[in-house]
């Protein structure tokens, strides 16, 4: 007996070590997606980085990042525009994998946190911070707890008898509009600068981002992402439904916790950092699933999607305009909508790709 | 996030902890036994079952048969705990089955719910791979034993030349075999089909129908199906129950059990019940308004 045995069918490939016993299915194209999108995601940020009132050569980016170089162009690159841009890869991350969890748990691809509720609760107490003033409460905090209260709410309305993907999107649906119209109430008592101080938030914005921003961002990621990758031998089954999921074994409303858990609380750090980017958590997966050729959102590959798609907008909003900053929320929603009313039209139906 | 993998490794048959070879192959252990005790049933207020009794013949088919809305669906979710009683038990080998971890149950009960709908743009082969879920960890996801028994599932089933097509692109039946292909990969002892027949064309009907019997035959399973068709249940069944408003009103060999009584009783239908002429089974033929006439208003058995 070989130490390794491959067999290859299309679309996937699968492995088996003989010690350690370790096996399993390797898809080329999901591979080949992820290497392609880290890629284009590094030179797309060391672009960014390189692009600013003071440019520098893309080329310089990468000495500079390891400290080699001129100090100036070494402070301006780690200091000044790192963070924006790791901010940029760590948000859209967040909201595109928290994207694929709910479509997962819902079986629906347009459940997203953007459209049950979870960004509209998120908006409403950062809006209410600002208009309100929070007596020093900082946004961000005040995101995640927005956000967090969103999803207990719609958590706890949707619970009867166990929570079901239908009854979280329709609750969630109706806590998005209580939320939207609490912020238009409190748009509308605030003083000018108040308001446009919180609609420059509301769109998603990575202007003047730095490593405070990062590191609550960074270590949400470092430990939700992995925790939403090693939660997919679950969400494989519940793909078939809730009452085969349960019949393969998998505890489906444990599993459903655990994900809900994991898709809230990466979309709460992530909209504290940055405000409710839109379309991204929508957009990425489905984007993500369609060049993997799969029937469902991959997680890796979503998250790689959705950083590749809020540094490139990041990058086209400061081209496009190069005076005025531009949030980035502006560029994802044309962008992302555009490439994804591209990829239905061209496929016509999910997965034939694969 | 491995969910019980220690908890279900003890559960496993297999001393090494690998998945179990065929759990149901010859020479292994009887399949177990799976009982229902006082056994109440609800949907919210509705109650749809109420104090029924029930011993699952090992080794058998069992074919559940009823009028539409008798609870014959909502008892065979119960058998396979995707629904807690209110009251009462399912006991799989003398344990309620709810309370035991659903990744043990999962490798010991198959369950095939009616009409499962399968994500667009899944292969075949990775919705019957999904039946080996509950023999994998997340570490072992195509372990040699997963391998053999997916290959043995499309090969039983007849779809092993479909293995690398969409499941929404098949036909009904090429789409129904899938589907219970992923239960055989499953390799349950028990398996649990509610109406594997329907939307199929006769003769699918019939494959699924002679798969089931090798499933039996060869493997050893107990398999409980509910049916519509009386007839296909005479024939396939070597234990029927019938049941109406939630109670068992007969069960046992097909040959006792249906008689143009029971059928009015049960379906509210009269007719007349002769001998199947290929098997000698009850071959039940519905009277209706407009045929048989007053002639034949009394049922002749035999």
């Amino acid at each position: 007996m070989s130490l390794l045995e491959l067999s290859r069918r299309p679309g996937r490939t699968t492995f088996r070590l003989s010690r350690p016993a370790v096996s399993g299915v390797l898809r080329p194209r999901l591979l080949l997606c992820c290497v392609g999108l880290a890629a284009l995601t590094v030179v797309v940020c060391c672009v960014g980085i390189a692009t600013g009132d003071y440019p520098i050569s893309p080329l310089r980016v990468v000495p500079a990042l390891v400290g080699a170089g001129d100090p100036g162009q070494v402070f301006i690159v780690r200091e000044l525009r790192l963070p924006r841009a790791l901010v940029a890869i760590l948000a859209g991350a967040a909201f595109a994998v928290s994207g694929g969890i709910f479509q997962t748990i819902t079986r629906n691809p347009l459940a997203s946190p953007d459209m049950i509720g979870i960004n509209a609760g998120a908006t409403t107490a950062v809006v209410a911070g600002i208009v309100l003033g929070g007596g020093g409460l900082r946004l961000p905090p005040l995101g995640l707890a927005g956000g967090l209260a969103a999803a207990g709410l719609i958590f706890l309305l949707a619970w009867r008898r166990g929570a079901t993907g239908y009854r979280i999107v329709l609750v969630g649906i109706a806590v998005a509009w209580m939320c939207t119209s609490a912020t238009d109430y409190l748009l509308t008592r605030a003083q000018l600068a108040e308001a446009q101080n919180a609609v420059g938030w509301l769109v998603g914005n990575l202007n003047g981002r730095g490593w405070e921003s990062v590191r609550p961002l960074g270590a949400a990621v470092a430990v939700l992402l992995p925790a939403a990758m090693l939660l997919g031998r679950w969400t494989r089954t519940l793909h078939l439904g809730d009452e085969v999921a349960r019949g393969l074994g998998t505890p489906v409303q444990l599993a459903r916790l655990c994900l809900l858990v994991v898709g809230v609380a990466l979309v709460a750090f992530a909209t504290a950092a940055t405000g409710p980017v839109l379309f991204v958590a929508l957009a990425a997966p489905q984007i993500a699933q369609r060049l993997a050729g799969l029937s469902a959102p991959p997680i890796l590959a979503a998250a790689l999607t959705g950083a590749l798609m809020v540094s490139a907008s990041d990058l086209l909003a400061r081209w496009i305009i190069p005076d005025v900053d531009l949030p980035v929320g502006v560029v994802t929603g044309a962008l992302g909508a555009a490439f994804l009313l591209w990829l239905l039209v061209r496929t016509n139906r999910a997965g034939s790709g694969g | 996030m491995t969910p019980h993998p220690t908890l279900a490794e003890t559960a496993s048959p297999a001393p090494d902890g690998s998945a179990p070879a065929t759990p149901a192959d010859s020479g292994t252990p009887a399949p177990p036994t799976l009982r229902a005790e006082r056994l109440r049933l609800t949907y919210g207020e509705r109650v749809v079952v109420d104090g029924l009794d029930l011993v699952v013949p090992p080794g058998k088919i069992s074919v559940i048969v009823g009028a539409n809305a008798c609870g014959k669906s909502t008892l065979l979710r119960a058998l396979a705990r995707l629904l807690n009683p209110a009251s009462g038990s399912v006991q799989l080998d003398g344990r309620a089955i709810h309370t035991l971890p659903t990744r043990q149950v999962a490798r010991q009960v198959g369950i095939l719910p009616q009409a499962p709908v399968a994500p667009e743009g899944l292969t075949v082969i990775d919705l019957v791979g999904r039946g080996r879920a509950p023999h994998q960890t997340w570490w072992r996801q195509w372990s040699a034993a997963d391998e053999a028994a997916v290959s043995a599932a499309l090969a039983a089933t007849g779809i092993t030349e479909l293995a690398d097509r969409p499941v929404d692109e098949l036909s009904g039946g090429q789409r129904q075999r899938a589907w219970i292909a992923m239960a055989v990969a499953q390799q349950t002892p028990v398996l649990l089909l509610d109406e594997p027949t329907t939307f199929l064309d006769l003769s699918h009907q019939i494959d699924v129908l002679d798969l089931v019997v090798d499933l039996n035959r060869r493997d050893g399973r107990t398999v409980v199906m509910v049916l519509h068709d009386l007839n296909q249940a005479c024939r396939y069944a070597d234990h029927v129950i019938a049941m109406k408003a939630g109670r068992i009103v007969a069960q046992g060999v097909p040959a006792e059990v249906i008689t143009a009584d029971l059928v009015a009783e049960v379906f509210d239908v009269r007719c007349t019940v002769t001998a199947d002429p290929l098997t000698g089974t009850p071959l039940v033929i519905p009277t209706g308004r407009h045929h048989g006439g007053p002639a034949a208003p009394s049922p002749a058995t035999d």
